[in-house]
């Protein structure tokens, strides 16, 4: 599912959610356009994770939304799987751990969502896995287990996972987090190759090259709020916020 | 209130002092013991545990052992022991003497030194009131479903007959449970010897004894081989205590003294004895005692059909198990909190009770409201036990599955059903592939249980082939190499799965 670029794929607006009595996210509002990159950036602890599951529907929220195309999530409890078919095909997410089934080959894991929550034909998923791990430089790890690839490779096999569905928008837990420097600049190439493609992409990282490398542009994120934004050149050389400062230094 | 006194000085007060005399008095040298061994579960009128007193026993053969004991100039002292291992113990030394019923044969003179047959019984057909007429021998009994006591006399005449009347024996763990199931009607007829029937027909009615005497036996003391001596001292009492009434008036106080009981004893008073014991070999029994090898050629095919039926019952009660137990562990992972308590209290429940009492429970308990036949309640009686541990593997492998994968399969918009099917459950299998292996062996070997409900598997075959030949060695090892023989593939193809799946 392609937007006009500049349309809004995601908009997260003032979201709150506390949990065991304490605020971990107190009014936070992100808009994420079609074709863009955003990196979301924050001391551990200050939210940044969290953002990212209430955004996926995995985490329930007290109150703001969450809006996706034209599916929107409301404060409470996290609905129904069934009633959630619609956004999860609109949004998708690449784990930090990446999470691949460790039963199923790379392939395999690429294909299990559209045969099986979309009704694609196993045939045309196979083609569609095939064409995504040839894009993201894994195609020969196809029949390999997850055991027995890479860090690297697992990462990129989790990204084809997520976009199998072709979802709008994506949204990446530290995907650098277990990658050498040398890996880094390939994957913000690749990412940056997806968000041209029409894609919002939504990162979390604490990696300032990387940042600087793949997002148009940083949000700084602290004690459950936005502090600053701006585009990724000018937060990360000439920070205005000390939250900012603090994690240049 | 006088009377009372000189009450208690003429007759308490003597006695009262005889006793602390007795107290105080330096220990008289102790006649040393004559141990025998007995079982006090087959009760009445052989060895019962005295109710006003349980921990000691009474009975004609516990007064026959006291005879003994005093004619030797010893004490005798009881020993419980299993009445199938009587044998076996005495030869281990356990006891000087087995006595509770034990039956004379061949194989048993074979490999133990036997005492005079003091008691002779008939075996006798009982059968339901209404059969009376059509059931008076094993023959008329073709095709029917006769039960008796597993490792008697009495089954070693029905497998005879299984081949010369086609009759179906049934074995029973007691002798009370062939009684009660041929009044509900799971079996036709029962063969045991009068002493039983007759026994059983006091406790409970339904049930007409035939007057025909099937076969006769007779009951012995059993010793080592290297105990003969004691042994012809021991023949040597009984003789002098038939001579001299007291046997009759033991079997009359326990009411089992009658006429044929009568002429027994004339016949072996007037029949010149041997110092190797009178042997009275039983009519309708070979005489010649088989030998090792072809009593191992003579029960090797049994012995095959009990494996091959240990493993059938192992294997469904094994596939009932693995279906229950992973709708009870999906209902523990994923069922409402009503769910979970209901089904951990199943779990609770099955796997602290013993499945010896739940079989019990499922074959006898049950059977005025369902009368499962002996195969299937063995394998829903297994399957039902095992499921609850099958549960338990399954739930901690499902627990086991990492969060993030579920999230994942949610992101991806997998329902929870599919999430089940397709990563959680898969995943979880392999965790479980190990204790389920392990489970499977286990459920081998707890199969040989059912037999307490009249199946006749691997164990229970090799018990009667180990009575028959009077010893368990041969016996015991080829049941051994057969148990082997079913879990050693199943746990070599396991460990190859494991091996397989792991390398992923």
């Amino acid at each position: 599912m392609t937007l006009a670029a500049g349309a809004p794929a995601l908009v997260i607006d003032g979201l709150h959610l506390s949990r065991d009595q304490c605020d971990v996210l107190r009014g936070v509002s992100i808009t994420l356009a079609a074709g863009e990159v955003c990196a979301l950036m924050g001391v551990s602890g200050a939210g940044k994770s969290t953002i990212l599951r209430a955004a996926v529907a995995l985490e329930p929220f007290d109150a703001g939304r969450v809006r996706v195309g034209d599916v929107e999530l409301r404060a409470g409890p996290v609905p129904k799987e069934s009633e959630l078919r619609a956004f999860r095909r609109h949004i998708g997410m690449v784990f930090q751990q990446h999470a691949l089934f460790s039963h199923l080959t790379v392939r395999e894991n690429i294909t299990l969502a559209p045969v099986h929550a979309a009704g694609v034909s196993q045939r045309e998923a196979d083609a569609t896995a095939r064409r995504l791990l040839e894009s993201l430089g894994v195609a020969h790890r196809a029949d390999a287990y997850p055991s027995q690839v890479s860090g690297g490779e697992a990462q990129r096999v989790a990204i084809a996972r997520a976009l199998a569905l072709d979802p709008q928008v994506l949204l990446l837990d530290e995907p650098t987090a277990a990658l050498d420097p040398a890996r880094r600049g390939a994957l913000a190439e690749s990412l940056r190759l997806l968000a041209q493609g029409g894609r919002g992409l939504l990162i979390t990282t604490h990696d300032l090259e990387f940042a600087k490398e793949v997002a148009d542009r940083v949000i700084v994120l602290a004690a459950g709020v936005v502090v600053e934004e701006g585009a990724a050149r000018q937060v990360l050389e000439a920070p205005q916020h000390e939250a900012t400062r603090a994690l240049l230094a | 209130m006088c009377c009372w006194v000189c009450y208690l000085a003429r007759v308490r007060l003597p006695a009262l002092l005889l006793l602390t005399l007795a107290a105080c008095a330096p220990p008289a040298p102790r006649a040393p013991l004559l141990r025998w061994g007995g079982d006090a579960e087959g009760g009445a009128p052989f060895v019962e545990a005295d109710l006003s007193a349980p921990a000691t026993v009474r009975g004609f053969d516990v007064d026959i052992a006291g005879m003994i004991a005093a004619g030797l100039g010893r004490r005798a002292q009881f020993t419980q022991v299993a009445w199938a291992s009587i044998e076996p113990s005495v030869d281990r030394g356990d006891f000087d003497v087995g006595m509770s019923g034990v039956e004379d044969r061949p194989a048993l003179r074979e490999r133990y030194a036997v005492s005079l047959p003091y008691f002779e019984f008939r075996q006798v057909l009982a059968v339901r009131a209404a059969d009376t007429a059509r059931y008076r021998t094993l023959a008329d009994l073709h095709d029917q479903r006769v039960g008796t006591l597993g490792g008697t006399g009495a089954y070693r005449l029905l497998l005879d007959a299984q081949t010369t009347h086609h009759l179906v024996p049934v074995s029973y763990d007691d002798d009370v449970h062939p009684y009660t199931d041929l009044t509900a009607g799971r079996v036709e007829a029962v063969l045991l010897d009068h002493v039983l029937a007759e026994r059983a027909l006091r406790r409970s009615s339904g049930f007409v004894i035939q007057p025909t005497t099937i076969a006769l036996g007779h009951y012995v003391a059993v010793f080592a081989k290297r105990n003969a001596a004691l042994r012809d001292s021991t023949d040597a009492v009984l003789r002098a205590r038939m001579a001299d009434g007291s046997l009759e008036r033991t079997f009359r106080a326990w009411a089992v003294w009658d006429d044929a009981q009568a002429r027994y004893q004339a016949r072996v008073l007037t029949t010149p004895h041997s110092a190797s014991g009178t042997s009275l070999a039983m009519p309708g029994t070979s005489a010649l005692p088989p030998s090792q090898w072809s009593a191992l050629v003579a029960y090797l095919p049994a012995l095959l059909r009990g494996a091959l039926l240990t493993l059938c019952i192992s294997a469904a009660a094994m596939l009932v198990a693995v279906v229950l137990g992973s709708m009870i562990a999906a209902g523990r992972v994923y069922g409402s909190a009503l769910t979970r308590t209901l089904l951990s209290g199943y779990v609770e429940v099955v796997r602290g009770t013993p499945v010896l009492l739940q079989l019990f429970v499922l074959y006898y308990g049950l059977s005025d409201v369902i009368r499962l036949p002996a195969l299937l309640a063995a394998i829903l009686g297994l399957g039902l036990n095992y499921a609850a541990y099958e549960s338990e593997i399954y739930r901690a492998a499902l627990e086991g599955i990492a969060r993030a994968q579920l999230e994942a399969a949610r992101t991806l918009g997998l329902s929870e059903w599919q999430i089940f099917r397709l990563v959680r459950g898969p995943q979880a299998a392999r965790g479980a592939l190990a204790p389920m292996t392990n489970d499977f062996v286990a459920l081998l070997k707890d199969s040989s249980l059912v037999s307490v409900i009249t199946v006749v598997e691997l164990t229970k075959q090799t018990a009667i082939y180990a009575t028959n030949v009077g010893s368990w060695a041969v016996p015991g090892a080829l049941c051994a190499v057969l148990y082997l023989a079913l879990s050693l593939p199943l746990s070599r193809a396991a460990r190859r799965l494991e091996v397989r799946w792991s390398a992923r």
